[in-house]
């Protein structure tokens, strides 16, 4: 217990300081002046949401091969914290493209797929909740999940194709593109922060599971009895 | 060896089954005609228009049917409790898959051959000098939408509310189809018909990497 508050602190820290050095430290936008600052909370949520969405693939691929209830736990908790941060991003990107684009939303390739990944992984978690045995539950999202992880890809080549009205890649995006430095800094030190809260969540959430499945294995026994 | 000879026994099986009473071919074949007629009151369907709006609204269309017509895929074989006999009789259980994906394949291509003519006079739009394209998409695509949903209608066999769970599963993990089958099928309905080779490119890659997946999880996929 005290180490969770002490870790949960420490997350808050690391957050505060990111919420600082993306509203102080980092330099103004040349073009889009202070608004670009939001940068900071949407890229890295994707960043983050991305993280968690891969942690949930490897979750369910190791529980495909390995049939250990802990792998079910991670998935459904990387799963879940992974759609809190795509919502984030689901959310700030409009906020972010109004003022910039003049319009809330674009049928453009990352947005569209982030928006059909939100989808699949809500799938996902709907498809959970329809099974009732818990090893078959496991086992069968685990290998939606796998055919959703991999689909992800060509969902985005797809889109990026064909759906084309898109504002270029800037991070690892072509020669001549790019933040400045001191940007590039305080992007990577908020990922970070997000991925200690993403990190703490996960913990939690994986302890709620686990607990879960505790019970249901002594209601079933009491059941039995 | 064994897997083809078993493929083609169980495909005869899947095929036998549907001709004895045509039920998928005959309600799928309608539900398309129906959503192709009611797509006609959601904007105006003149040449000029069709050719805009005719590819995605087809392609829609199919999924929507491949969505139905994929529900008793794996559905009938637990009603009836023969899926621990087929997967019985067969040594690898890639070859139900493969046999029944085949079969889905089939139904999927026949409605949508049934039904281009029909489109192409109700929407105004000409189809015959790119026929052969034309069905080379459909295939491509049919056989793409039919891997997935073989897959995931083992998947929701499984589940409860099945019936509506195969769609939600399935229809956003088939986007890169719809946009693919798309824009290929809108470049040959243009005025000046082309044939989108990235498209095409893109379409056999997507068959290719879940026929890849289904064969590397097929087997738990029929776990009892």
């Amino acid at each position: 217990m005290k180490k969770s508050i002490l870790s949960a602190i420490v997350v808050l820290l690391l957050l505060g300081v990111a919420a600082y050095a993306a509203f102080f430290v980092a330099p103004t936008d040349a073009k889009q002046g202070v608004v670009y600052r939001i940068l900071y909370l949407h890229v890295a949520s994707a960043w983050t949401g991305l993280t968690s969405f891969f942690i949930c693939f490897i979750a369910n691929l190791l529980y495909v091969l390995r049939r250990q209830p802990r792998w079910d736990w991670l998935g459904v908790s990387a799963s879940e914290t992974g759609l809190v941060f795509t919502t984030v991003v689901l959310l700030s990107g409009p906020i972010w493209a109004h003022p910039v684009w003049g319009i809330y939303w674009t049928w453009d390739a990352r947005l569209t797929s982030t928006f059909v990944l939100w989808l699949l992984y809500v799938s996902y978690l709907l498809l959970r909740t329809l099974v009732e045995e818990p090893d078959r539950r496991a086992l069968l999202s685990a290998l939606f999940g796998i055919f959703a992880f991999i689909d992800v890809p060509l969902v985005f080549g797809s889109i990026r194709w064909w759906r084309t009205q898109h504002p270029q890649p800037i991070i690892m995006g072509a020669p001549g593109s790019g933040l400045d430095p001191t940007m590039y800094r305080v992007l990577f030190f908020t990922w970070f922060a997000m991925l200690g809260l993403m990190t703490l969540l996960l913990r939690q959430r994986y302890r709620l599971e686990a607990m879960r499945g505790d019970i249901e294995i002594i209601r079933r026994e009491l059941e039995a009895a | 060896m064994a897997l083809l000879s078993n493929t083609a026994v169980l495909l005869g099986k899947e095929l036998r089954t549907e001709f004895r009473s045509r039920e998928l071919l005959t309600t799928t074949t309608v539900f398309v005609l129906i959503v192709i007629v009611l797509f006609s009151f959601s904007f105006n369907p003149t040449s000029e228009e069709s050719r805009r709006f005719g590819a995605g609204l087809l392609w829609l269309a199919f999924l929507f049917a491949a969505s139905l017509m994929l529900q008793p895929c794996f559905l009938r074989e637990q009603n009836n409790d023969t899926l621990s006999a087929l997967r019985l009789s067969v040594s690898d259980p890639f070859a139900i898959f493969l046999a029944k994906l085949v079969a889905n394949t089939l139904f999927l291509l026949l409605t949508e051959l049934l039904l281009l003519p029909v489109f192409a006079v109700m929407y105004n739009v000409a189809i015959l000098p790119m026929l052969h394209w034309l069905v080379l998409v459909f295939f491509l695509g049919s056989l793409g939408v039919s891997i997935a949903g073989t897959a995931l209608s083992a998947i929701s066999a499984q589940a409860r509310m099945r019936e509506l769970l195969l769609p939600l599963l399935l229809l956003p993990l088939l986007t890169p189809i719809l946009v693919a089958s798309t824009e290929v099928t809108a470049g040959l309905f243009d005025r000046a018909p082309f044939v989108q080779w990235k498209g095409v490119g893109f379409l056999a890659v997507f068959d290719v990497a879940f026929l890849t997946i289904l064969w590397l999880l097929g087997e738990y996929l029929l776990e009892e």
